[in-house]
């Protein structure tokens, strides 16, 4: 095991080491983006004094060296730095709200993001694994072709068409889900997820085709192995086959696929959002780059990147334990 | 379900293989008949079609192969006609399998004890602890090491013939009527060949199970089987019981069989004392990483002499070959080349010091560029070499061609593919050649090819050698060809040198304990052979028992 322990804290500091890279990069970026905060909130009428006095009051006017070391400080220390829009409009209207920080804003829209991205990949990953296994099982007949029209057109259709022809039929014409998404605070648990089924059923439609044309080919790719021979001559039923002999030799690649396909759903939903109106991070992080609120955007940019990492670096892992080689060393 | 009844009986089978839409005929028209507890043997070269005919006597074929014609019936049952089900119900419980390759039939993914009961308990035979408790009996008839503890291993923890012993138990799962055998030994080395012969050949006696015993090796199918069936390309040559059929074969093709073993080298004058060698290995330490593979090496070759390097599979013979070639650097000492010490790293030797080592190898298939046809394959040592283009490159490639018998104009466009195994050796022989080497490294050249198209490339060897004074060393575990080809030999075990010297010294007794062991080990063409050694070296003390006692 000493073995796997090795593998394992070398890829957690190469993620932590790629984390930091991935910081300077989203520094650069979001530095590079045209206009700032404060020419963006005082408009037409921007005086070159109270340009300067905003830019001097949030920091601006200091060199990108010192600002990115001020911010991975305070990043290092769970600190985010504050919000410049709430910031702003607590200073017009004189209240303080406590949720100026970016912390503030983004941790709700971050715990639904994730709760929809849970309630997917809990429909997602079982329904693909298994749609693949069975596509394996009856492999090039009309079932295996059926399935396949099916997931790569819904993977081909754009996320908008597929949400609304979900709304059509499930909230419309048959009214079993509300085609409205938009969750709080406070709500019980069960009529969250009513609320999300319909954003969920959408983000399904589009992963399953990747992590299900993976499953069917990873264990078609095995299915010539002597040890697949094996099994057959023993007399063992095609589903034992599949299942017991070819899906645990074909489970690295499987995992990789269903990592990159979560990872994208933490990240990659904002058309879902906007369609049912769903509080997640993804529209958040849209409106803070519109209005140049470059806290949020780099904190929302890091969130990602760490939840890229993080599933990947997830992945590699339980790859690592799929190999009995390595689990077992001589 | 009388007795008269044979267990398989195959009439007029032919089997049909699909490459590039047409199938091709792999087994034409071939009858076969078992009786309850006989072991036939099936023996021809690697193509004749031995493997897919035992597969089908399971009423089984590998996907682009199909029965085109004829009968199997196992037990009065026919397996053509018979359901996918009824079939699945006789595979594993009354019909087992054992693989040429147990490392890869058994799947890595599962300890030997959950695939050894798979069987038994999805046919409904025993339940998981009963099927267990006779896996452990099982292993312990076989022979295998902790019996008790050696089905919990996953199969990369456990070695090549323990491997095969405990799949030959696996197939005994449910005592099955018949086991096919698919060259169950070819891929171990001599010491551990014998155990597993001597174990597979018990098992099936105490049960009194039938089997088909598919090999290409003459010497070991004569231990085993009752009856020899012997296959040419698709074809039965002639069937005899295995005493009438080595004291008399009928057939020439048979005959021939028998014949290949005959070729020897005439014997070579002595070396004459003070001459310098062209290669020398002195005193080479190397090691993998960390991991020590080689312990102070030493052995000088001579000018148009062949040197034997002889040993078991991680004995360190090629690991030597890597460190002449300078592929891996030795950690210690040194490789003089005429005299001169080489570079140990090849990226540090000139050009010329390059061109006088050349290697040939044993997978022709994946030692020659898929892509490139034979004239360029032959043509980048030419021209890389010996700097010639245009004409007369094309010219220095014909002549190599002819020197290795092939005809320039009909293979000088061909790609790798449209070769035969012999062929496409004869090829890498060639390309060694092109550079116009002093000392070629031929490593396991011959293992990779059936008997008759060894001997063609071993005389071809031979035949260059006389006519180029070229110096080999010859890289084979196998003894037979060491005897054909050799002038010196060196042996290697765990790395050392155990014992060197000219061939005529080393199979003539006194010899080193494991020299000794190794030649005992080889078949012979005896059917008696097997037990006489048993007898000789008793049950305990064969294969890697005896290696582990040195």
């Amino acid at each position: 095991m000493g073995n796997v322990l090795t593998i394992i804290l070398q890829r957690l500091l190469l993620g932590v080491l790629t984390l930091l890279i991935v910081s300077v990069v989203i520094f650069t970026a979001v530095n590079l983006l045209p206009g700032d905060f404060a020419q963006n909130i005082l408009g037409q009428g921007a005086t070159p004094d109270a340009v300067a006095s905003i830019r001097r009051d949030l920091g601006l006017d200091q060199p990108p060296i010192t600002r990115y070391f001020d911010w991975l400080g305070g990043v290092l220390r769970g600190d985010l730095g504050t919000s410049f829009a709430q910031a702003n409009f607590a200073s017009f209207t004189g209240t303080d709200s406590g949720a100026t920080t970016v912390a503030a804003q983004i941790a709700p829209r971050f715990a639904n993001t994730m709760f929809l991205a849970m309630v997917t990949a809990a429909i997602a990953v079982p329904f693909s694994i298994i749609l693949g296994i069975l596509a394996a099982l009856y492999r090039n007949t009309v079932f295996d072709r059926a399935t396949n029209i099916f997931t790569l057109s819904s993977i081909s259709s754009p996320e908008f068409f597929l949400a609304y022809i979900l709304i059509l039929f499930l909230a419309v014409l048959n009214p079993i889900f509300p085609s409205l998404s938009n969750i709080f605070e406070g709500m019980a648990f069960s009529e969250r997820l009513e609320k999300s089924m319909l954003p969920a059923l959408t983000l399904t439609l589009v992963v399953t085709a990747h992590m299900m044309r993976m499953t069917r080919a990873a264990i078609i790719n095995l299915l010539a192995s002597p040890y697949i021979e094996m099994a057959r001559l023993k007399g063992l039923s095609p589903m034992r086959v599949i299942v017991k002999h070819a899906l645990p030799n074909a489970l690295a690649p499987i995992i990789n696929v269903i990592a990159l396909n979560l990872a994208y759903l933490i990240t990659g939903v904002v058309v879902v959002e906007v369609v049912f109106v769903y509080p997640g991070i993804g529209q958040l992080f849209v409106d803070s780059v519109k209005i140049r609120d470059i806290p949020v955007v780099q904190a929302c940019c890091l969130i990602f990147a760490a939840a890229y990492i993080l599933l990947n670096l997830t992945a590699d892992i339980l790859s690592i334990l799929s190999n009995p080689r390595l689990r077992h060393p001589k | 379900m009388s007795d008269e009844t044979p267990l398989v009986k195959m009439r007029g089978v032919k089997l049909e293989g699909r490459s590039d839409e047409t199938w091709n005929l792999i087994i034409n028209g071939v009858d076969l008949t078992l009786a309850r507890g006989e072991v036939l043997g099936l023996i021809g070269e690697s193509g004749a079609g031995k493997s897919t005919l035992g597969l089908a006597a399971m009423g089984y074929t590998r996907d682009g192969v199909r029965i085109s014609e004829g009968t199997v019936e196992f037990d009065g049952i026919d397996l053509l006609t018979a359901s996918a089900a009824t079939k699945r119900e006789l595979l594993g419980k009354r019909i087992a399998y054992v693989a040429q390759s147990a490392a890869a039939s058994f799947n890595p993914a599962h300890k030997l004890m959950d695939q050894h009961v798979e069987g038994p308990v999805q046919h409904g035979v025993m339940g998981r602890g009963e099927s267990e408790a006779d896996g452990i009996e099982l292993y312990r008839k076989l022979r295998l090491p902790n019996p008790e503890e050696i089905g919990f291993r996953y199969p990369h923890q456990v070695s090549g013939g323990q491997l095969q012993r405990a799949m030959t138990a696996m197939a005994m799962s449910c005592r099955p009527d018949l086991i096919i055998f698919d060259e169950p030994t070819t891929a171990l080395d001599v010491t551990t060949q014998i155990e597993v012969l001597a174990s597979i050949r018990d098992i099936v006696e105490q049960f009194n199970t039938a089997a088909i015993y598919i090999t290409h090796d003459l010497a070991v199918v004569a231990q085993m089987a009752d009856r020899i069936k012997v296959l040419l390309k698709g074809d039965e040559v002639e069937t005899a019981d295995t005493r009438t059929m080595l004291a008399a074969p009928t057939q020439d093709y048979t005959k021939s069989l028998w014949a290949v073993r005959s070729f020897e080298r005439p014997r070579k004058p002595d070396v004459i004392t003070g001459s310098t060698p062209v290669v020398s290995v002195q005193n080479v330490d190397a090691a993998y990483g960390k991991v020590p593979v080689l312990y102070d090496v030493s052995f000088d070759m001579h000018a148009g002499r062949t040197v034997a390097v002889v040993g078991e599979s991680g004995s360190g013979k090629s690991t030597t070959a890597r460190c002449i070639t300078g592929l891996l650097p030795p950690t210690a000492g040194q490789i003089m080349l005429d005299g001169e010490v080489l570079p140990p790293d090849y990226r540090k030797r000139s050009k010329d010091q390059l061109r006088q080592v050349q290697m040939i190898y044993q997978m022709a298939d994946t030692a020659l560029n898929p892509r490139m046809s034979i004239g360029q394959i032959i043509a980048r040592p030419v021209q890389f070499y010996l700097g010639l283009t245009g004409g007369a490159k094309r010219k220095r490639v014909d002549a190599l061609l002819e020197q290795i018998e092939l005809e320039p104009t009909e293979y000088y466009n061909r790609l790798p593919s449209e070769l035969s195994g012999g062929q496409k050796q004869r090829i890498g022989i060639a390309r060694a050649l092109a550079a116009e080497p002093k000392f070629i490294i031929c490593d396991e050249v011959t293992s990779a090819l059936d008997q008759l198209v060894a001997e063609g490339i071993l005389r071809l060897l031979a035949k260059l050698q006389d006519d180029l004074s070229l110096t080999y060393m010859f890289i084979t575990h196998d003894l037979a060809t060491v005897k054909a080809i050799s002038d010196e030999v060196v042996v290697m075990k765990d790395g050392r040198v155990v014992e060197q010297g000219p061939k005529d010294d080393m199979f003539k007794p006194p010899h080193h304990a494991y020299t000794d062991l190794l030649l005992s080990s080889v078949p012979e063409m005896d059917p008696d052979w097997l037990t006489n050694l048993l007898a000789e070296r008793g049950v305990d003390n064969i294969g890697d028992a005896a290696v582990d006692k040195m």
